[in-house]
């Protein structure tokens, strides 16, 4: 019920701010959304859609974060056995 | 597509199930509170990679499920009266009340129309203008703001044949009647990522403190789940109990603020009754005073009162992690998603569908209990 798709702005229709659309591609298939709740929204940002309304732009810089985040506990993990290793080798 | 499928990449998930399990002391429950969390976990089979003392519980995520009984019934009142254009989501669709569903209104003659969009709804009604057109307005903060913007559109376009059935429900009310309950098994909770996109997660902060338990706000693909799971476990085993993000692309503390604006605008707090759970204080919107010509439930004088369900459905169990869906006698027999007794089978998302569709026939859970 609360799938929200994201997709790729493509165009922006200029009406009075609640009425604003655009043209939005997910994957090549293209749909008209929405905009008022994205004010800042523009050409070539990711847009957020549910039911036919923008809801955020995809921050690209967070996007990695899933992935970042694996890396550190993967490296601190890493490091503790490194040092796990180490303690080991004193006694 | 982008960013979809670099969230469900295996190897990745399979460091996240490894790094769960380094840092997996003791037994922990979580619950989501969303059925397209739901619905991924069991599709994914994200809970057949954590560590076995980690349990997740399904919690009531799905407005579908939830929508009373007597609501579905006023639906389908209302769509089978011949001046009426009823238009849905089409997860509404085959959501039976407690005689028939909508789709079967409309194989009987009824003008039923499934709608991508509500702004969609509010076009059917400037093209038929002799017409009175409704629309199903079902959801969470999610959908509060396109339902909000189709009544804001209709009202200043003067389109006077459109009028919303209004059950829209919240999330908070509904994980603090969880929190609250004596018989509660929750330890922290993954908090539904659209959910919080709209309204921002700073609700929870207050009942993180009060209660206790951790909220990781989290997305829907199987790398965002495994990764909330982590989070939530980790304070848990720490000792923690704060709101954190995960969906970090996707939402911010505050949430969309032009979003909120006008929901506030044309719908106000009310209570609501949860098919399945009962009435919860301030769990529910409905439309503001001001904007009350646009309330079918008014507008239309309608004969649905109130229904009674079946004795034999757990679904309230279910939906508050008291029971798993292989736990009622009734599960994938005399209950099914063709054929359901109750909330947690009604939709896709519901707990029980979603174990009934991927694997979890009652023979393949004994199976994996006897392993």
């Amino acid at each position: 019920m609360c799938l929200a798709v994201p997709g790729i702005i493509e165009s922006i229709e200029d009406a009075e701010p609640l009425m604003r659309t655009g043209r939005v591609s997910f994957g090549g298939i293209v749909k008209e959304v929405n905009l008022a709740y994205v004010p800042e929204a523009k050409v070539g940002d990711y847009v957020l859609v549910h039911v036919g309304f923008a809801l955020n732009i995809v921050d690209e810089d967070e996007a990695a974060q899933v992935f970042e985040y694996l890396r550190q506990i993967g490296e601190l993990d890493e490091l503790e056995e490194t040092e796990a290793q180490g303690d080991d080798a004193l006694h | 597509m982008r960013f979809i499928d670099e969230y469900r990449d295996p190897e990745a998930a399979r460091h996240f199930a490894e790094a769960l399990r380094r840092i997996t002391t003791r037994p922990w429950t979580l619950m989501e509170v969303c059925g397209g969390q739901t619905h991924a976990i069991v599709k994914f089979g994200v809970d057949d990679l954590l560590p076995p003392e980690i349990t997740l519980l399904h919690g009531p995520g799905c407005p579908v499920c939830v929508t009373p009984v007597e609501l579905i019934d006023r639906a389908l009142e209302l769509a089978a009266r011949p001046e009426v254009i009823f238009t849905s989501f089409g997860d509404m669709l085959r959501v039976p009340g407690s005689g028939t569903d909508l789709l079967s209104v409309k194989a009987a003659g009824g003008d039923v129309r499934m709608v991508y969009s509500p702004l969609d709804a509010v076009k059917i009604a400037q093209k038929n203008p002799d017409r009175q057109v409704v629309f199903f307005a079902v959801g969470f903060e999610t959908t509060a703001p396109a339902n909000a913007m189709a009544v804001y559109q209709a009202r200043r376009l003067g389109v006077e044949n459109f009028s919303l059935l209004v059950s829209h429900v919240l999330v908070p009310p509904a994980i603090e009647a969880i929190l609250s309950s004596p018989e509660r098994r929750v330890d922290g909770f993954l908090a539904a990522g659209h959910v919080c996109t709209v309204v921002g997660f700073s609700e929870y902060e207050p009942l993180a403190t009060r209660y206790q338990v951790p909220f990781v706000v989290t997305g829907f693909e199987p790398l965002d789940i495994l990764q909330g799971v982590y989070m939530a476990v980790k304070q848990l085993e720490e000792g923690r109990a704060e709101v954190e993000n995960q969906y970090s692309r996707a939402v911010q503390r505050q949430g969309n603020l032009p979003a909120q604006q006008l929901v506030a605008e044309v719908f106000e707090v009310v209570p609501r009754k949860w098919r399945g759970i009962g009435e919860i204080a301030h769990s529910g919107l409905g439309l503001r005073p001001e904007y009350a010509a646009y309330d079918a439930e008014r507008r239309f004088d309608l004969a649905t009162g109130p229904v009674d369900e079946s004795s034999e459905c757990i679904s309230g169990l279910v939906l508050q992690g008291l029971k798993k869906p292989h736990e009622c006698p009734a599960f994938g027999t005399r209950c099914t998603p063709e054929q359901p007794l109750g909330a947690t089978m009604v939709s896709n998302e519901g707990a029980c569908a979603a174990y009934y569709r991927y694997r979890r026939t009652p023979q393949s859970v004994t199976q994996e209990d006897a392993n």
